[in-house]
């Protein structure tokens, strides 16, 4: 086991997305989706600091639970949460926010999820962490921390809200 | 690890049914949503299998099972081969030869769908057996109860009607003592059995012992050869909700809850169905998020 990120450099990585959303943004208004879990709580920390920088932003929650492709090879289903999107998505600029991008399978899950909300204009995807390995063609437009790792390694992500303490770290199998 | 059947209350402990109840709060969130459906169970078949006429709890299963995006087939067993002597082993075995992965199954006997859950590797759904069990309108009436009081511990309901030939009344007094609400029952004696619950046979009394809610029962009318009580207006005046009774249980407080489908003039007065405390259409839209958890919570054993 190895630390790959210890809270400042999260926290570092965290404000490197939020800069980037802020320049794509242009001024226009930009809704971040987090995607439970942790994705969700990334989108607030990036969501507070566009707030500070006077962007037009909103915030949304995503569980993409009922959504996922692998329930067969589950003993029991997942414990499913609410969605939280308060506002319509219809033409607007939905950035969704992930802690991890790994297979990509979890954002096909997240896209057909956000749009059974509606039809946003533009959809770009913000990650906290890359780690690469890749099954599908899904590629992030912001990245906070591009890893490298092993196809067989785990990835940790902690966060202060979710978990209590903040890290992130890389498991050798 | 999951349950394969869902077959009554009294086998689920209160943290399964708080799971559950917890579960079902997402499910209802979709409904507000452009597209009510998800992916969930794409390309699982759900079977309905009802030997006993049913309107809404079959089309609520129906609506529950294609918003979670599963195929549904109706066995439309008084048209069936069942009228031509089939027994009801056989049918599973044919429906088995479906590969089905859920059954939903009505049955006027006791016992009907746990027998048939042993006989299969599909999940059974308990749809109501005969005067034993309703488990999902239990789970229902207990997230629509809990919707209005989010702490149940100590909220009393009283059950009205003929407790001892419902399926009702036994699976949802079981429920909500799981969850800490006290329960009466009240109605005509001879229909009131003797159980651990406060028993009541006068309307006025079970409301004196201070009910935060009232759950009438349906008056049966198929399933009694013999009527109980001499006339529809005779069990209106003595256990109805009538319109000067209304007037109390508004000035009290008091939420009224019915499994339906409802008689007018009998359960109640035409002005309940008004009173901002009637709880009976949000049983209803609770019914098919309630059913979505029971069955996303399952696991057949199909491969």
């Amino acid at each position: 086991m190895s630390t790959a990120l210890d809270p400042s450099a999260i926290s570092t990585a965290i404000g490197r997305l939020a800069d980037q959303i802020f320049l794509a943004a242009g001024g226009s208004s930009v809704d971040l989706i987090g995607i439970r879990s942790r994705g969700d709580e990334v989108a607030e920390r990036v969501f507070g600091i566009l707030k500070e920088k006077g962007a037009n932003v909103r915030l949304g929650i995503l569980d993409i639970s009922l959504y996922r492709d692998d329930y067969e090879h589950l003993s029991s289903n997942p414990t499913l949460q609410s969605s939280e999107i308060d506002f319509p998505v219809d033409g607007s600029h939905v950035v969704l926010v992930d802690d991890v991008i790994f297979t990509g399978r979890t954002i096909r899950a997240a896209l057909d999820a956000l749009f059974d909300y509606g039809r946003p204009a533009k959809v770009d995807l913000a990650v906290l962490i890359d780690r690469g390995h890749r099954e599908i063609p899904i590629e992030p437009r912001f990245v906070g921390k591009t890893l490298e790792t092993d196809r067989m390694d785990r990835v940790d992500v902690s966060l202060q809200k979710t978990d209590g303490k903040e890290s992130v770290e890389i498991i050798t199998q | 690890m999951a349950r394969k059947d869902f077959l009554d209350i009294v086998s689920l402990d209160r943290a399964e049914i708080i799971h559950l109840l917890d579960q079902a709060v997402p499910f209802k969130d979709l409904f507000t949503r452009s597209v009510k459906k998800v992916p969930a169970l794409k390309g699982k078949t759900v079977l309905m299998l009802f030997y006993e006429p049913s309107t809404r709890t079959l089309s609520s299963f129906e609506v529950a099972a294609k918003r979670l995006s599963a195929d549904v087939t109706i066995f439309d067993i008084p048209h069936s081969s069942v009228t031509k002597g089939e027994s009801v082993r056989d049918t599973i075995d044919t429906l088995q030869a479906m590969r089905a992965d859920y059954i939903v199954v009505r049955h006027r006997l006791s016992g009907q769908p746990a027998a048939i859950a042993r006989q299969t590797n599909a999940s059974v759904i308990n749809a109501g057996d005969g005067a034993h069990a309703h488990p999902t309108q239990a789970l229902l009436d207990a997230f629509t109860l809990r919707e209005v009081y989010p702490e149940m511990e100590g909220r009393k309901v009283v059950i009205m009607g003929d407790i001892l030939h419902s399926r009702v009344a036994r699976s949802t007094s079981t429920i909500l003592e799981k969850l800490g609400v006290e329960i009466a029952f009240c109605g005509p004696g001879s229909l009131v059995p003797q159980t651990r619950f406060r028993r009541f046979t006068n309307y006025e009394e079970a409301m004196k012992w201070g009910p935060d809610a009232v759950y009438l029962l349906r008056v049966q009318k198929e399933r009694q050869d013999a009527p109980f009580y001499p006339s529809d207006r005779e069990y209106h005046s003595v256990f109805g909700i009538t319109e000067d009774r209304l007037e109390r249980i508004n000035d009290e407080g008091i939420y009224v809850m019915h499994p339906g489908p409802i008689n007018r003039g009998v359960e109640l007065c035409d002005a309940v169905l008004d009173y901002e405390r009637c709880l009976i259409s949000q049983q209803v839209e609770n019914g098919i998020a309630a059913r979505m958890a029971v069955l996303f919570g399952l696991k057949p054993q199909v491969s």
